[in-house]
């Protein structure tokens, strides 16, 4: 601690060389930090997927619906406890930028089956007995500032209803929160009474089911057997568990992890040359101050962890600040983002960062320090 | 008791370049008494500056004993050096070698790093030592902000902060113009006869020289003469 001036004053011996360095270990940090985040939103769906829950889909792709007559079928399965369902409406508020998710459901069927819902019960009850009534998440209501009794125009791209339009209006119930954490409220559920009777065609479809089933233990089992009851129709079912469905869905876009990974792999291995650079310049440079140090009786290990404890000093400075940043802008600021659910930076990867950060500052140090502890003082005193 | 501090016996130091030998000392003999004050002259490689790297444990003899004190410098290891050297030595040089990035105090204070004395107490004893050479009001000046004497100045006081037996001056005041050089030269001289210092000053300088109490001459890494002041 008592060489800590020495170093800090060291470090400091090129202002625009180190606060160049900060910046560019600033960035590389921020990038790992939003990036883990974005990570966490594509493949931490296991997190947040609720295990006894199951999603029945159309065998041949998720675009296509089902029967209404499923519903019935499905519950008599054994094993089954609830059944809800879910369509897409594919709507956007105002303009094409506001695209956020909305499903026309059955109210009560949904809530049940998604009890971390929270919605108070005088809204809920306008919601059930008002047919062109919505309820949307609090995130959504907070992005929009929408208020109860609103009325809400959304643009669908795919339903146009029996007026012709594909404005549908509906009027705002309720506003839902969660008590799970990491869940997301960034959507909106349309009464799927109303919504059939509406829309112009395919009336009478389904775009997924969604089930809660007894035993964890049974989620194969019941979820053969459902798909097992559809066979041979003219739309076959795939059945898989919440954490699944979420998965594959993800998986169209790609190896998200792979690809956060590789650019992760990139900026820090750019980070490391750039950061290894400069802490081998500032000792060619110091070459003969470090040799005063050796010669008024600093040990070759002290100069070694003077000059590595600069390295590190260095990687902290700016990584702390790139990582505190990314945490305050995924966690506050893209955390309940409409289009990207479940975006957060945790614990885990704060700790990665953490780990990174000591790592790389060793990394990049650790050549120019063993160079330094091996001076020669008189050899080096000659280049004074 | 034997008041001698330095005792060099037989000492050779040989450096290969490439498949060249060169033999910078040549069994080599000096006791130096504690207390002396001595100027080492001599033509560009005499060996002077090899002598006074060994007399610091910076160097090591490729044969013969190199006694200061009680410490037998050939035996011990780096690490021992280090830790002798932050005792036992204070270093001047001719350019200095201050570190560009900390005030006078903080340079005068360095070696004060290297013992368990506290924050307080070690600002305490290098602003003791800025005074003894007249530098107690630059103390928060960097070098950059300082005249060449001054700095020279401020590594004197580094030199003497730790309060080592012995000095080792390697052209100090080679930097310096006449007057300043002749400031830095009493200095040394009070330095010797008031606190006791032990000096062993590298010069080509013979006005120098005059300050010291005598002078050896090197020739060809040998001690060719002595002559008192």
């Amino acid at each position: 601690m008592k060489y800590f001036y020495l170093i800090w004053k060291s470090i400091w011996r090129k202002k625009v060389r180190t606060i160049l360095t900060v910046l560019s270990v600033f960035v590389a940090f921020f990038l790992f930090g939003i990036l883990s985040a974005l990570n966490q939103a594509f493949t931490g769906v296991d997190d947040v997927a609720n295990a006894k829950r199951l999603v029945v889909l159309d065998k041949v792709s998720i675009i296509n619906s089902m029967p209404s007559a499923y519903l019935s079928r499905i519950e008599s399965v054994e094993g089954v406890e609830r059944v809800a369902h879910a369509s897409w409406f594919g709507g956007y508020y105002q303009e094409p930028n506001n695209q956020f998710p909305q499903f026309a459901v059955d109210p009560q069927r949904y809530l049940d089956v998604y009890p971390e819902l929270l919605l108070p019960d005088d809204q809920r009850d306008k919601w059930f007995s008002t047919r062109d009534s919505v309820v949307v998440g609090r995130e959504l209501s907070d992005r929009f500032a929408w208020t109860i009794g609103d009325r809400i125009p959304i643009y669908s791209s795919i339903w146009t209803n029996k007026s012709g339009s594909q404005v549908w209006e509906f009027e705002l119930a309720g506003i839902m929160d969660t008590d799970d954490p990491r869940g997301s409220t960034a959507m909106m559920l349309i009464q799927y009474d109303y919504f059939d009777e509406g829309r112009a065609f395919a009336n009478g479809s389904i775009g997924m089911y969604i089930l809660t089933i007894d035993d964890i233990e049974n989620s194969a089992s019941v979820a053969d057997a459902i798909d097992a009851q559809f066979t041979n129709s003219a739309s076959e079912t795939k059945t898989s568990t919440e954490a699944a469905f979420v998965k594959s869905f993800v998986q169209q876009f790609g190896d998200i992890s792979l690809i956060i990974s590789l650019i992760v792999g990139a900026v820090f291995f750019t980070i490391l040359l750039v950061s290894g650079n400069t802490m081998a310049q500032s000792v060619r440079e110091r070459i003969p101050e470090l040799a005063v140090l050796k010669t008024l009786g600093f040990e070759d290990r002290s100069v070694l962890g003077i000059v590595l404890a600069e390295s590190v000093l260095v990687m902290a400075f700016g990584g702390l600040l790139g990582l505190g940043s990314s945490w305050l802008v995924a966690n506050f600021t893209l955390a309940g983002s409409a289009q990207l659910p479940g975006i957060y930076l945790d614990v885990e990867a704060i700790a990665t960062g953490l780990f990174y950060i000591l790592f790389a500052g060793i990394l990049a140090g650790i050549f120019p320090a063993v160079r330094a502890m091996r001076l020669t003082i008189v050899d080096a005193l000659s280049r004074a | 008791m034997s008041n001698d501090l330095v005792i060099l016996k037989d000492i050779s130091r040989i450096y290969h370049k490439g498949k060249e030998r060169v033999e910078v000392l040549h069994r080599l003999d000096l006791t130096i008494a504690n207390g002396d004050f001595l100027a080492l002259m001599g033509p560009s490689g005499s060996g002077k500056t090899t002598l006074l790297n060994l007399l610091g444990g910076l160097d090591k003899p490729t044969s013969g004993s190199v006694k200061i004190g009680d410490a037998e410098l050939h035996n011990m290891s780096s690490s021992a050096l280090s830790k002798w050297r932050a005792v036992n030595i204070g270093f001047i040089f001719q350019f200095y070698n201050l570190l560009p990035v900390l005030t006078a105090l903080k340079n005068v204070e360095l070696p004060l790093l290297l013992t368990n004395l506290s924050a307080k107490e070690r600002k305490k004893r290098a602003a003791t030592a800025l005074s003894i050479v007249g530098l107690d009001d630059r103390a928060d000046h960097y070098p950059r902000e300082l005249s060449g004497g001054q700095e020279q100045r401020v590594a004197i006081a580094r030199a003497i902060v730790s309060d080592p037996n012995l000095l080792l001056c390697d052209e100090p005041t080679g930097d310096l113009d006449r007057e300043t050089a002749d400031e830095i030269l009493k200095l040394l001289q009070a330095l010797n006869r008031d606190h006791n210092k032990t000096i062993v000053m590298v010069t080509h300088d013979g006005q120098a020289a005059q300050y010291a109490q005598y002078t050896l001459h090197m020739d060809k890494g040998t001690l060719a003469s002595r002559e008192s002041a």
